[in-house]
């Protein structure tokens, strides 16, 4: 279709301004982290750039919020997936109280989360320990609307009930039929469903720094106490490494609404 | 929207009847789940909901609920909390609705297409501390306007930063991620708009402008508000991007909620804290309800895949 002028100059317009809001400061933090030290306009250095990899406490962090992720999607691969596989197909009564638990996290704010919940961490911290997955816990279950909402759209495009009654026709038990039959047919489901887990528990800032857990966001914001250049050049670092990571994902079946969630 | 069901095709409907696909054994299932949500979603959320009726000793009592009720200092950061909230849902939903109709009348799967798309889904997360050195980069002491305002306009009023501590400059910083969630959960609604209303408002001689009034305006009204209800919803629920800027305990309700669970002087309340949270999800329960209903009439003409 061809566009007429007007309709050009009001795209144009609205793409530059827009546009300019959001790129003006992504861009300063780009020119900040290679200010020299100190003073502005005395040249251009890449010192804070060079000494990422020698943050000790933010390789931890890393590592640390790397472990909570892969936790994060254990629980979604081994729990989730095969509880919206088996309740699909073998618990029909349950589909609709299944579904409002999902998503129930919609209707509850981070911070109230962590209000409930913090009774319980504690006690789990003075009497077992204080490991990462208590905290992948929590995560898990404030994404449980995306992966949700990636799970049904997979499952619905798939007749698993046909895939799984062929499957125990021809001898397959039910993990069988779960892991080795369904799983890999609605694999993109899943991928999509596991990045938004890692997209947030790198990003997650709220629940970690309450439960004073030490991840990635935790320890740029004190990073950022002591050197801004470093703490800006580590965020600059991490949101590019997302969107390349985001752009090299296939884009057909991506859905675009990761919170378009039908509550009703 | 789609919803768990299965479409029958012929005897593939998975009730064949046979006592394997019945039994009540099958339950069991489902219990490693629900034990899983209860522990780490059902009891917090219990939690919160029935300790707002609670003393900190455990004690049934809507004393703490009626003292946080007429407190002028919670009243004020609820306040603050609605103000923000309704404030950057109108603008972003504004001007991301309008950068999605900029997106999708261009190429579909275009470079620009894509790069906003993937752009839009990294800074509607960009909440927190990243935003806000991004913006103090921007705004702050030796950052990049007021190097630019000092080396070129000598007196000017960029050059004091201190705007950005306020609500107006926290609004600068919500709307930042507002805009690209609007564009997210707006431009699929944009993009299933039928060619063919267009198609025959043209034939029946309507200019662009009219088309957009008369027919583009009217139908997408209630997506619109849809949208802009969660984007309310998500600037509500913000935490990390105020907490880090701004910390002051009575400027908005999560800070204030933060405050009375972790204050280590004394101050720690953690009945205050759940009675703060009780009211906060009402609030999102009655957008999330508003939302519901707004999407139901918007099902009607937007059909998904």
């Amino acid at each position: 279709m061809k566009q007429a002028r007007g309709v050009k100059i009001w795209r144009w317009s609205i793409i530059s301004v827009v546009g300019f809001y959001l790129l003006v400061p992504l861009y300063a933090m780009f020119d900040f982290s290679t200010k020299a030290y100190g003073f502005a306009d005395s040249g251009r250095t890449l010192r804070a750039w060079k000494v990422i990899g020698s943050q000790e406490s933010l390789l931890e962090a890393v590592t640390r919020s790397l472990i909570t992720a892969a936790i994060v999607m254990a629980i979604i691969l081994f729990l989730v997936v095969p509880t919206a596989i088996w309740v699909q197909l073998k618990l029909p009564l349950l589909r609709r109280p299944f579904e409002l638990l999902c998503l129930i996290p919609l209707a509850i704010p981070a911070i109230v989360i962590v209000v409930g919940i913090a009774p319980l961490y504690r006690w789990i911290s003075i009497n077992l320990s204080e490991s990462p997955i208590t905290l992948a816990g929590v995560y898990s279950m404030l994404i449980l609307p995306y992966t949700y909402r990636s799970l049904s759209a997979a499952l619905d495009s798939v007749d698993i009930h046909t895939l799984a009654e062929a499957a125990t026709t021809l001898g397959a038990g039910i993990s069988r039929v779960i892991f080795g039959i369904i799983m890999p047919t609605i694999k993109t489901g899943i991928i999509n469903g596991s990045f938004i887990a890692i997209a947030l528990v790198l990003g997650e800032f709220t629940i970690s720094n309450i439960l004073n857990f030490k991840t990635f966001q935790v320890v740029i914001a004190q990073i950022g106490r002591t050197d801004g250049q470093v703490a800006v050049a580590v965020s600059v670092a991490s949101l590019l490494f997302v969107l390349v990571l985001l752009l090299l994902i296939p884009t057909k079946k991506r859905q675009g609404a990761v919170l378009d969630v039908d509550i009703a | 929207m789609t919803q768990l069901q299965y479409k029958g095709t012929g005897s593939a409907t998975g009730r064949t009847g046979s006592r394997y696909w019945r039994s009540k054994s099958a339950y069991l299932g489902a219990l490693p789940f629900l034990l899983f949500s209860g522990v780490f979603l059902l009891y917090p959320t219990w939690n919160v909901m029935s300790g707002a009726f609670k003393d900190n000793y455990g004690v049934t009592s809507t004393v703490e609920l009626m003292a946080v009720f007429n407190s002028p200092i919670a009243r004020g950061a609820f306040g603050n909390s609605l103000e923000i909230s309704i404030k950057t849902a109108i603008i972003g939903a504004i001007l991301g609705g309008l950068f999605a109709w900029a997106i999708a009348t261009g190429k579909r799967d275009g470079f620009f297409y894509k790069i906003s798309v993937a752009l839009s889904s990294v800074l509607a997360q960009f909440g927190g501390v990243m935003l806000v050195f991004a913006f103090l980069a921007t705004f702050g002491f030796n950052g990049l306007v007021l190097t630019f305002a000092t080396k070129f306009l000598p007196t000017s009023f960029l050059a004091d930063a201190s705007w950005l501590y306020s609500m107006n400059g926290l609004a600068v910083l919500y709307t930042f991620f507002q805009i690209p969630l609007m564009v997210l959960v707006f431009l699929p609604t944009l993009e299933n708009l039928q060619p063919q209303w267009r198609e025959a408002s043209d034939a029946l001689g309507g200019k662009y402008y009219e088309y957009w009034l008369r027919v583009g305006i009217p139908i997408l009204t209630p997506s619109f508000a849809g949208a802009a209800l969660l984007l309310f919803v998500n600037s509500f629920s913000a935490y990390a991007t105020a907490s880090i800027l701004i910390n002051l305990a009575d400027f908005l309700t999560p800070l204030q909620i933060a405050t009375a669970l972790t204050s280590e002087t004394g101050g720690s309340n953690p009945a205050e804290a759940k009675v703060l949270s009780f009211f906060m999800v009402i609030v999102v329960i009655i957008a999330m309800t508003f939302y519901a209903l707004l999407r139901r009439n918007v099902s009607k003409w937007e059909q998904r895949r």
